[in-house]
């Protein structure tokens, strides 16, 4: 089984719209990120343009509809197309997340939650055994930006994520953005979830921004949008994870009001600068 | 999860009414605006995937009269795929038939024009035909030839000026009145990386109906002008080139007998 290999440096979510910035002159990302579902047509400029990154960058397939945590099976076909795309181009890592998306047929396009107990643990390690299996390689298994919690959970999150990585030998992936999120809307602290976090099976980080609001009774109810610059407090336990485990791959996720592309790029190279840091520091 | 509060949890995303039960969080027992931003995400993340596809339409009807209209497509017509580049192929159908959308009656076809280009797009890619294709053909077969559809063709024909209209709500032309109101056939094809629309003459767009159904050259011409008699060959066999509408060319072998224009 081929082991998730993403360089353990910075990397971007690519964008169509910054093709043509980023052919002008060699790029200093370490690899690019593309959401699997966008490039599940036959053929066209979105495959002409990710073969010509290839030749050049590294590549993290990263799939937002496989639907995981779905109590159901998961979508074979889904799972078919997944393969033909990672054996096409061959990606340094594949990562999916640690939600359910489709349910009786109905694909409903966002990252749903689910309660942690033994019974859904048991599916999605069975899920991640079929994937894993399926593609022939290591996946990656994100951690989720949550609003709401179960009545029935049993099983803390960071110990669910531990479990499934243990028993199926999956990868993590670690959102701090998303842990700052979900941390915030339950009234928990970011720190005490990356202290619970286990870290030894983290192979790639995710950055992006949030946007806050409030729920019925006034409390901050945090938004994963992926449209603003990463914010102050999800660099610092950014830091505080580099830290800890030395220097990974990380990625600055930004997909809505996506900006121009040295904009992205100055994003990235403030992640570089850390990740520089935390390399120097294991060299000491 | 049980599979009954999953079920509970998806089926009341399109719907409204209060959440499913079995939600907590740590400051109240009904979150009811928490789970209405999963609710807000399923049809806001929907109602973009197709506002991207049909940008035009968006155009022509107003941002919220489009959003109005998909999300009332959203919730009869959820997508059943995870891969939503196809999602909303059935959205002109319900459009033709969405009340507040009648005086707009062109719609529909503006939309299958952008759906005809999307699918143009991701298409798998196939050279077009070799320019002098033809050349090298006995004359006297060139009858009997059968030509096969690149697979980003489409040949849409309309009884509204739908390219026109697709064209200055695409900013690909300037907003002007459309003096005389008349159909228009529209051929869609990607020869290289970049999606065409060419404009066919009702004879035109006959003839190119035909060999996409399968028909030899001689008896797409034969049809054609019996219906449009000032039907121009020469020409729109320099368009079926320049087009890049076809991929191969080969010699039918069931009617010999009738290949000759």
């Amino acid at each position: 089984m081929l082991s998730s290999a993403l360089p353990r440096r910075v990397g971007v979510g690519f964008k169509p719209e910054h093709f043509a910035d980023i052919l002008t002159e060699p790029q200093p990302v370490g690899f690019f990120e593309v959401h699997a579902e966008n490039y599940m047509g036959a053929g066209g400029p979105p495959h002409a343009q990710l073969g010509r990154l290839r030749e050049d960058y590294g590549l993290s397939v990263h799939g937002v509809g496989l639907s995981i945590g779905s109590m159901q099976q998961l979508d074979r076909h889904h799972l078919a197309r997944l393969k033909t795309l990672c054996d096409r181009y061959q990606p340094e890592s594949f990562s999916e997340h640690l939600a359910w998306s489709s349910h009786d047929s109905v694909f409903l396009n966002d990252l749903l939650p689910l309660p942690y107990t033994e019974e859904t643990l048991a599916r999605v390690v069975e899920h991640v055994d079929q994937v894993q299996m399926t593609l022939g390689r290591q996946m990656l298994l994100e951690n989720p930006a949550t609003y709401l919690l179960f009545a029935d959970s049993t099983i803390e999150e960071t110990a669910f994520l531990a479990e499934v990585a243990r028993r199926t030998g999956c990868g993590l992936l670690l959102d701090v953005n998303n842990v700052f999120v979900a941390a915030t809307n339950h009234n928990l602290d970011p720190g005490d979830y990356i202290d619970r976090f286990p870290l030894a099976a983290v192979r790639e980080i995710h950055l992006s921004g949030h946007s806050e609001t409030a729920d019925e009774l006034g409390a901050p109810l945090l938004i994963d949008s992926h449209d603003t610059p990463v914010k102050d407090p999800v660099w610092a336990l950014y830091q505080e994870v580099l830290g800890r485990i030395g220097p990974v791959a990380s990625l600055i996720e930004w997909d809505n009001d996506v900006p121009a592309w040295p904009v992205l790029r100055a994003e990235a190279a403030s992640a570089q600068h850390l990740l520089d840091a935390a390399h120097r520091s294991v060299a000491a | 999860m049980s599979a009954t509060l999953q079920s509970a949890f998806a089926a009341g995303l399109l719907a409204t009414g209060p959440a499913p039960g079995g939600l907590t969080a740590w400051n109240n027992k009904t979150p009811e605006r928490r789970y209405g931003v999963y609710r807000n995400n399923v049809m806001a993340s929907l109602t973009a995937a197709l506002a991207s596809r049909f940008p035009a339409a968006e155009n022509i009807v107003g941002q919220a009269f489009f959003q109005a209209m998909a999300q009332t497509f959203i919730a009869a017509h959820p997508p059943s795929s995870p891969v939503l580049l196809a999602y909303g192929d059935d959205m002109p159908d319900f459009v033709a038939n969405f009340a507040p959308a009648r005086e707009v009656a062109y719609l529909p076809d503006v939309m299958r024009l952008e759906i005809a280009r999307g699918r143009a797009y991701h298409a798998a890619d196939a050279p077009p035909l070799d320019p002098t294709a033809f050349a090298a053909i006995d004359p006297a077969r060139l009858g009997g030839l059968v030509f096969e559809p690149n697979p980003t063709l489409s040949v849409l024909s309309s009884l509204h000026p739908v390219i026109t209209i697709w064209a200055m709500n695409a900013g690909a032309r300037p907003l002007a009145k459309i003096d005389v109101w008349h159909g228009e056939h529209a051929l869609i094809a990607r020869p290289q990386m970049t999606v065409e629309i060419t404009s066919l003459s009702p004879g035109g767009a006959a003839f190119f109906h035909q060999l996409v159904a399968g028909a030899t050259l001689a008896i797409a011409v034969e049809s054609t002008i019996r219906k449009h008699a000032d039907f121009d060959l020469s020409d729109n066999l320099a368009t079926l080139l320049r087009s890049g509408a076809f991929s191969a060319i080969h010699q039918d072998k069931t009617n010999e007998d009738r290949n000759h224009v």
